[in-house]
């Protein structure tokens, strides 16, 4: 044996530095301010403006320290002072405290202490700084300032600019991560103050975040103001299910009452930020019109209460005789509403009941096999060197999605190409915009639209590709041969597809999803409406106002023989259901959601479900033994255990802790390349416009409308065209106007944006007002319209 | 082209001529005058060296920066970083200090002098972009710099291929919209780029490695460029023979207050002292009204005073500093003996407070805070507690002790310059300075205009009467 020389491999790390705060040494990186190395130690810097989310201004001056420099002690900013090799900081000395406690006291001077009656007491950074670091007494004997208070500047956020400290931390917010400046200073000196601009309100999807950030109680949320204090508190850590970005929130109530979501920052996901919509819609979970009962239908069409084993015991006997006569006049419709255990437990259900029609997907969605191709998290999307967007605005489908990509974009030199027929939310932010007609992806993509630069660009380096729906009208087919281009460009691209419903990505993963070759939703539709289905299990799906063709839903729901309709609230579906079961909904039940990039998280319960309302798989599990199927489920646990154990995907998903925070990710399948199909577009006859139907945040999701701050929000539906169509059509802005396609016809109200391509018409999807789901043909792969005025 | 008569305040003495030697012509700021007058003669004599060497020469001859910090312009130019472009030149016309009125002359007298310094500057320093900004009330000065541009432009001297050469620059203005603040060189790339007003933070980044649109940048004040041309075309040597050492050439000073002529005098660095300046035959010829001087500020109102006592100081940085003050922006403000101290203090407070861009919280609230105090104080209705007060809110903006001039009257020694502050700027501390030296060097004018407060003994809260 010969004696092994002493290797020097260890790689020293050039970026590392040490420094030394209050005698300590602490290992930082270079470029990183002393503020966020000390908040590794135990000594707290006091700070109000200073946020790791948000670049550094050094306004609020609080978070001095003392610091050794070649000419003596200096008093620096620690928000805004790198750290440096072999650098010595002092954060408690005399001179610093005297002069924390200057600044605090300077911030309470025109200050009004009005903390009894202020929502942010007792959660107050203003306060609890006050105490800890604070002179204790006022020396301001002056008159303070005066502003009218509060004042909304928004639907949803109230400002009371008495209480404002200056921060910039709103303001910085709403320009710098947002990219909605609709919020400035004005004035200046002593009369600085935030204000929105003239006739401007803060209408920001992403309002509610200043609130949360606001280090004094300047700005308040309209749906929590004076519900609770803080120390009445109960909160529980979860996952926001509101649309598929899965974004970690603190669940709060009060007296069993939900009374708050707060966002949460972990590194892979949301970064502490929430839409408005997510954070708001906790009122929808208290509203009056839940369902509290199972109500079955009675021979006049309206519904009665009943209990919930007649109701399970009619479901049981109906599916027993219709399973007797063939399992394909079964269907089960939905899924995204439910967690992944939730999922599991129909899924499973439907495997011993040989129930093969299953769909998470309401035709609104992508086909499985964009889901095999090699999965991008939104970590990696941010960290790739292009991103590439053939996906609707995500400012309006998945808003913090569009937070991480704008950061990437607009901060990181990541470059966005976007593919869009419609200027986006990502637009500013993109390094080229790419215009291409709608129903033409595919066609453009091979006849090359994208400039030299771009293809140069994506045959290196690493490429995301962002794949979802920007056209609700047009088949999913189009994307797909998009994408199988995109791919061909760029081989080594990774995908993430974009799904705006909850844990749809778990709904799949879990079992909803066609089996042994049945039809996805369109299909399983075309058949009720044929008098195919006996019965259709709607598990919290609203084809009636969901499917993007209306006329196929209404035959659908006439022809299914059985509704049975899960859910919360009593939706147009299930008011046609014949049995309606009332469902557990988010914050009423525990489990695990799936996000879109296969990121499995927990979500908590937090208040008791109301009325009688049951999670769905405890409706899964009770409706198998009433079939006389044994489960050997007893709790949730059980069922979790089962899961993991039967699906192989979710075998990753034993770590507790982790589920419990950043989350898991779920193993992707097996790798497949798309094929690059010839595929023509219809060219447009004589009905002249194509139509484009995209969404919007604010729409008539049921979780929206029953919100009343949120109510408001959402848009009446109109037919946006080009100024010059508009001109063509002979109508101007208000008028009516019929929009005419082979499926439908309806009397809308029509706009003109110069943003639009001529030749195309832009309604939104599921707003109030005409219903532009009834020009849709499911089965076209376009839709085109005539519009004429009337 | 519209005719303005002469702003007033330029005159011309026997001493050597740097900058104001165009200044006795009516049309000297027409390109006509100055191409008769050797102007841009500078400039093709710069050009006809590399550009290291203009740059070297420029900082053989250590121009201080006229600006108010009176850094080394040659010294600054080589702080950008290698290989960055492009880098700009950004000229400071926001001359806004109280007090302060030399680079308005500059720009309405002599602005070919400014741009001729500009494209020396950008040769010099390799800039490829030069940022004129002006004052938005100097009003006067942007036409003529406008009008002294568009000529300057059509004859070849500025835009592609200056005088033919391979060099080429264009130069840019743009006007200020009214904010003291904004004469703070971060505050004033902010407003360049067409954000607020307000001042960044430096460290991490200065000007000149991370300034406009994030480039390289240097900053330097509308005197400093001026005075190019006349090096360019005298050499280093000449400009050297003028003044000290250590602070060589003439300054432009700008002096107001009660004396018999103010104005805009030319004086020769580190030799002619405030006493030739407020006294001397040839400058302002003394006290108004053979009245006896109280006090003076020597460098723009942000600086602390100076007292008879300091009268036969030089003008020179190296002597000023360990005094008490700074000789900041060249303005001098004279107050004679019948001047109401604490009023005087009140006047320049008002300004810094209402001038605050409320950013840092120390000048925001403190400097209103100080305003309101003295306020109450000057109106008599102030309490020995008033006074103690203001040093402690002026100890939250400047922590440690203030700088101030030596009393002989009180026995007090100097503190020298400069302060610590709590700020990003100097608009916070600036509020606070007139307040210290008011209180140090007069004490007897506040204790007699304050009542002693009446302090209830803690035994009797309570106890009732």
């Amino acid at each position: 044996m010969t004696t092994t020389e002493p290797t020097n491999d260890t790689v020293v790390d050039p970026n590392a530095v040490s420094v030394t705060i209050n005698g300590k040494t602490v290992a930082a990186r270079k470029g990183e301010m002393i503020i966020a190395a000390a908040d590794r130690t135990d000594d707290f810097i006091p700070r109000f403006c200073y946020h790791p989310r948000m670049s550094p201004v050094g306004m609020c001056r609080q978070c001095l320290v003392e610091i050794d420099t070649p000419r003596g002690p200096a008093m620096v900013v620690s928000c805004m002072t790198p750290v440096a090799e072999g650098q010595v900081v002092r954060t408690a000395t005399d001179d610093v405290k005297k002069a924390q406690e200057g600044v605090l006291e300077l911030l309470l001077a025109n200050h009004p202490l009005d903390c009894p009656v202020c929502d942010k007491g007792g959660e107050c950074p203003l306060q609890d700084q006050a105490f800890s670091h604070g002179p204790g007494e006022s020396r301001y004997v002056e008159e303070k300032r005066h502003y009218e208070k509060p004042i909304p500047i928004s639907e949803n956020v109230y400002l009371d600019r008495e209480r404002c400290i200056l921060c910039d931390r709103c303001t910085r917010f709403a320009d710098e991560v947002a990219g909605d400046a609709l919020i400035s200073f004005t004035s200046r000196g002593n009369n600085t103050q935030v204000m929105t601009f003239p006739d401007e309100p803060f209408s920001s999807y992403f309002s509610g975040n200043t609130v949360q950030i606001c280090p004094v109680g300047a700005l308040t949320a309209k749906p929590y103001r004076f519900k609770a204090r803080p120390w009445d508190l109960e909160q529980t850590e979860s996952t926001c299910t509101t649309c598929s970005v899965g974004c970690r929130t603190v669940v709060q109530s009060s007296r069993d009452e939900l009374v708050r979501y707060q966002g949460v920052d972990v590194d892979p996901v949301n970064w502490g930020w929430l839409c408005d919509r997510g954070r708001f819609n906790f009122e929808s979970v208290n509203s009056p019109d839940r369902l509290t009962n199972p109500l079955v239908k009675q021979a006049d069409g309206s519904h009665i209460a009943t209990s919930w084993s007649m109701a399970i015991d009619t479901v049981a006997r109906t599916l027993r005789t219709a399973l007797a006569s063939s399992p394909e006049t079964v269907a089960i419709v939905g899924g995204a509403r439910l967690t992944n255990e939730d999922a599991f437990a129909w899924a499973h259900l439907a495997d011993a009941l040989g129930i093969d029609q299953r769909d998470a997907q309401l035709a609104d969605g992508l086909p499985p096999e964009v889901f095999a191709l090699p999965q991008a998290t939104i970590d990696e999307v941010a960290a790739s060197s292009t991103i590439i967007l053939l996906a609707p605005d995500l400012k309006e489908e998945l808003p913090v999605l569009y937070l991480r990509i704008r950061h990437a974009a607009s901060q990181c030199g990541t470059k966005l190409v976007e593919l869009t027929s419609r200027p986006t939310g990502l637009t500013p932010n993109a390094w080229k915009s790419v215009v291409v007609e709608p129903g033409k992806f595919a066609q453009s993509l091979r006849t090359s639209a994208l400039d030299n630069e771009i293809v140069e660009r994506l045959a290196q380096g690493s490429v995301s590709i962002v794949v979802g729906r920007p056209n609700l009208a047009e088949s999913a087919d189009s994307v797909v041969h998009a994408l199988a281009e995109l791919m061909h460009l760029a081989p080594h691209a990774k995908v993430l597809p974009v799904l705006r419903r909850g844990n749809v990505r778990g709904a799949i993963t879990a079992g909803l999803t066609p089996q042994q070759d049945a039809g996805d939703t369109a299909e399983i539709m075309a058949r009720a409406a044929n008098g195919g289905i006996e019965v259709l299990v709607l598990l919290g799906a609203d084809p009636l106002a969901d499917l993007p063709d209306a006329d196929l839903a209404r035959r659908a729901m006439a022809g299914a023989r059985f509704v049975v309709a899960i859910d919360t609230f009593l939706t147009p579906s299930a008011a046609q259901a014949q049995v309606v079961l009332p469902a557990a909904a988010y914050a009423e039940k525990s489990g695990t959601t799936t996000n879109i990039e296969g990121r499995v998280s927990a979500v908590a319960q937090k208040i008791t479900p109301r009325g009688t309302a049951r999670p769905d798989w405890m409706i899964a599990v009770e409706l198998a033994g009433a079939l006389g199927v044994e489960s050997g489920v007893h709790s949730l646990d059980d069922l979790h255990q089962k899961m993991i154990d039967h699906v192989p995907a979710f075998a990753v998903v034993g770590d507790a802790a982790q589920v419990a925070h950043d989350g898991v990710l779920i193993a992707h399948p097996h790798e497949v390349s798309l094929a690059r199909v010839e595929f023509d577009a219809a060219e447009r006859n004589s009905y002249n416009y194509r139509l484009v139907l995209h969404r919007v945040l604010y729409d008539s999701a049921v979780g929206t409308i029953t919100s009343p701050s949120l109510k408001g929000l959402a848009r009446e539906s109109a037919v946006v065209v080009h100024p010059l169509d508009l001109a063509r059509i002979g109508a101007a802005t208000g008028d009516r106007v019929a929009v005419t396609s082979p499926h439908g016809s309806i009397v809308i109200t029509v706009a003109s944006d110069e943003a639009v391509l001529r030749g195309t018409a832009w309604m939104g999807f599921n707003l109030s007002g005409a219903d532009p789901r009834e020009l849709v043909d499911i089965d076209a792969d376009v839709t085109d319209v005539k519009i004429e005025k009337v | 082209m519209t005719s303005y008569p002469h702003a007033p305040g330029f005159i011309a003495g026997d001493r050597p001529k740097v900058v104001t030697a165009r200044f006795e012509y009516d049309d000297s700021y027409t390109l006509e005058r100055y191409l008769a007058t050797g102007g841009y003669e500078g400039l093709r004599t710069a050009l006809g060296k590399p550009a290291s060497t203009v740059h070297e020469e420029v900082r053989g001859a250590t121009i201080l920066g006229r600006g108010g910090a009176g850094f080394p312009a040659g010294t600054k130019w080589g702080l950008t970083p290698q290989g960055v472009w492009p880098r700009y030149l950004v000229v400071n016309g926001d001359e806004s200090e109280p007090g302060t009125y030399k680079d308005r002359l500059l720009m309405e007298r002599d602005p070919h002098q400014l741009i001729e310094g500009c494209l020396i500057a950008c040769y010099a320093a390799g800039l490829s972009q030069c940022f004129l900004y002006i004052r938005g009330e100097m009003a006067v000065a942007q036409e003529r710099v406008a009008t002294a541009l568009n000529e300057a432009y059509a004859a070849g001297y500025v835009g592609k291929n200056v005088c033919g050469s391979k060099f080429s620059v264009d130069i840019i203005l743009h006007w200020g919209a009214g904010a003291y603040v904004v004469g703070e060189e971060t505050a004033l790339i902010e407003s360049l780029e067409g954000n607020r007003g307000m001042p960044r933070l430096k460290p991490p980044f200065f000007p000149a490695a991370n300034g406009l649109y994030g480039q390289p940048t240097i900053v330097n004040n509308v005197e400093t460029l001026s005075n190019l041309p006349w090096l360019m075309e005298h050499g280093v040597e000449a400009y050297m023979a003028i003044g000290t050492a250590t602070s060589p050439g003439t300054r432009m000073v700008a002096v107001s207050g009660h004396v018999r002529r103010p104005g805009v005098y030319e004086i020769v660095n580190g030799v002619t002292t405030f006493r030739d300046l407020i006294y001397g035959a040839e400058f302002c010829g003394g006290i108004r009204g053979d009245n006896t001087l109280k006090a003076f500020v020597p460098g723009g109102g942000s600086a602390p005073w100076f007292t008879p006592d300091q009268l036969d100081l030089p003008f020179e940085a190296s002597q000023v500093g360990p005094a008490g003050s700074m000789l900041g922006s060249g303005a001098v403000m004279v107050m004679d003996h019948t001047t109401d101290i604490p009023a005087a203090a009140l006047t320049l407070t008002n300004f810094y407070a209402h001038e605050s861009c409320g950013k840092c919280t120390p000048c925001r609230e403190g400097g209103t805070w100080l305003q309101r105090i003295l306020t109450r104080v000057v109106s008599g209705e102030g309490t020995d507690a008033d006074l103690e007060q203001m040093l402690e809110v002026g100890a939250m903006i400047c922590p440690g002790s203030f700088p101030h001039a030596s009393s002989e009257r009180l026995g007090l020694a100097a503190v020298p310059f400069p302060y610590k502050m709590t700020t990003i700027c100097f608009v916070g501390p600036s509020a606070y300075a007139p307040i210290n030296s008011a209180l140090t060097l007069f004490p007897e004018e506040f204790a007699s205009r304050v009542t002693t407060r009446k302090t209830i003994p803690v035994t009797a809260v309570g106890v009732g009467s």
